[in-house]
């Protein structure tokens, strides 16, 4: 009988958190700003179809890194895991908690069990009526789950963007003045990003039903004037 | 990953709906509620000799040069007792789209939270909204699913207008309980006042109406089916209630402000009052 080789649980997972964190590391990064009103997502894509960000409920949005029939078959499920709560309860009921604690079931137990980890990291983030109500759940690979504030970075080169984001992000910002770092923060300091290499959306803090709203070129470049 | 079959239809705990490419129901919110076990009730065969059924009656849409206007009465019927004064008929189907429902009122109720949610899942699922036709085609389903509920007495019948943004017009379409989809050049109605507000529309219409006067018609039809049906609620002064009306547009989906339709009926009134050599004070009407 053939005896599989023994391999130590330790370097069992040292070798899947690798290959998800080199999946992962392929792809263009992404940051989302609490500011005054809103919160700001922005990712760096330069393809108009294929969406990192997008909308989940009235005030939830989601956005993933890393490989993009992965995090978009999430994205479908948490649009359903929502659209059926809001359904079978009411509109109110749905939130980003349980939502997040979905997905960290989910990637951990594809992390554990199956043949491959999902290279993915994904955000749901989910507006208050006040800044301190916001929420940003920041999911990874192997299912665990952040809850940070004013600002997330998800993707590769998450560290070198969080150092450039934290000198120039304050709370109350101005969507303009976030986008601004957002956008700098991504870019680094060695090159620009035009608004043709960027997708930003925007959870509006105020309005009825659903806030999420994509904003198009026009729009960005009239924030950023 | 987990099979959902099986599972009993109710407020079930909502987890989280993954599923096998083979058997994925796609962006249809019907055939994810069918594949998470809540497919709808089959209704026992003689539902609606045992019970009172609840009934909404008048809708109205009429088309016009910006758009379509869309209004209903407020009145729900059960037999011949009056069962809901305030009951909302006419809805926002999504930003540029409207449904009015007139029949039984549980079920159309559910049929138009099913149909707002159905257009509003697609759109989060695909990216890109349903055609306006794409969506009169899904209400034109549900009607038809509805069929065998419709053959006990309990008959939805919708109509459904919107703005068509690829053709920059209103269009409207009308329904008949087989789920039979009749897009309409000038106007629809539907509901046991149908007869004499569609009679009123008729007789009123015109083309390169502006928005006032189309307004101004419809309130006129409501009025005169509230005036001749008893099952149809006309203005209600005393209590503050009055029909439903709302305008879709290049701007999407708006409700008439409640002060513009309590104002346009009480000059219906009036102008009746003085005909009849009476004072202006507007009363309730409609009984």
């Amino acid at each position: 009988m053939n005896m599989p080789f023994y391999v130590a649980p330790e370097q069992l997972m040292k070798d899947r958190a690798d290959y998800a964190q080199k999946g992962i590391a392929r792809g263009r990064s992404l940051v989302a700003i609490e500011c005054a009103d809103g919160i700001l997502i922005c990712a760096e894509n330069p393809s108009r179809n294929l969406r990192k960000v997008s909308e989940i409920y009235d005030r939830i949005a989601f956005a993933g890194v890393g490989k993009y029939n992965e995090y978009d078959q999430l994205r479908i499920a948490g649009v359903r895991h929502a659209d059926l709560k809001g359904f079978n309860y009411s509109r109110d009921d749905v939130d980003a908690q349980a939502l997040a604690n979905q997905y960290a079931q989910i990637l951990g137990q594809v992390f554990t069990h199956d043949a491959k980890p999902m290279e993915v990291e994904i955000l749901v983030a989910e507006v208050g009526t006040e800044q301190s109500g916001d929420r940003l759940f920041h999911i990874r690979y192997d299912g665990s789950v952040s809850d940070e504030t004013l600002v997330t970075v998800l993707g590769g080169d998450a560290e070198a963007i969080r150092g450039r984001l934290d000198g120039a992000v304050q709370a109350d910002m101005g969507l303009g003045a976030a986008l601004r770092a957002a956008i700098d923060a991504l870019a680094g300091p060695d090159r620009g990003l035009t608004v043709d290499e960027i997708e930003v959306a925007v959870l509006d803090r105020d309005g009825d039903g659903r806030r999420f709203r994509r904003l198009e070129n026009g729009d960005i470049t009239s924030l950023l004037a | 990953m987990e099979s959902h079959r099986g599972r009993i239809a109710s407020l079930e705990p909502v987890t989280l709906p993954l599923f096998h490419p083979t058997e994925d129901p796609g962006p249809s919110f019907a055939s994810l509620l069918r594949s998470v076990g809540q497919g709808p009730v089959d209704l026992p065969a003689d539902a609606s000799d045992k019970l009172e059924i609840t009934h909404g009656t008048t809708v109205v849409a009429v088309k016009y040069a910006d758009g379509v206007v869309i209004a209903g009465d407020r009145r729900a019927t059960s037999g011949n007792l009056i069962s809901h004064r305030t009951m909302k008929k006419v809805f926002a189907a999504d930003r540029w789209s409207g449904v009015a429902i007139a029949g039984a009122a549980g079920p159309a109720i559910e049929m138009v939270k099913l149909f707002q949610l159905q257009l509003e899942h697609y759109e989060k699922v695909e990216g890109h909204t349903l055609s306006l036709e794409g969506k009169a085609n899904q209400l034109s389903g549900m009607v038809r699913n509805h069929l065998p509920a419709a053959m006990q007495g309990m008959a939805v019948v919708p109509i459904f207008a919107g703005y068509d943004r690829k053709r920059d017009k209103g269009r409207l379409w009308a329904f008949d309980v087989t789920g039979g989809r009749y897009e309409e050049e000038d106007h629809v109605v539907s509901g046991s006042g149908s007869l004499h507000a569609g009679t009123v529309i008729k007789l009123g219409q015109r083309a390169g109406m502006t928005r006032d006067e189309v307004v101004e018609l419809v309130i006129q039809s409501l009025f005169q089916a509230a005036d001749a049906d008893s099952a149809t609620g006309g203005p209600d002064s005393m209590r503050g209630i009055f029909p439903i009306v709302a305008t879709i547009t290049a701007d999407g989906f708006t409700e008439l402000a409640e002060a513009e339709v309590s104002e346009r009926f009480d000059a219906v009134v009036d102008a009746i009052a003085v005909r009849h050599g009476g004072s202006t004070t507007s009363d309730s009407v409609g009984d």
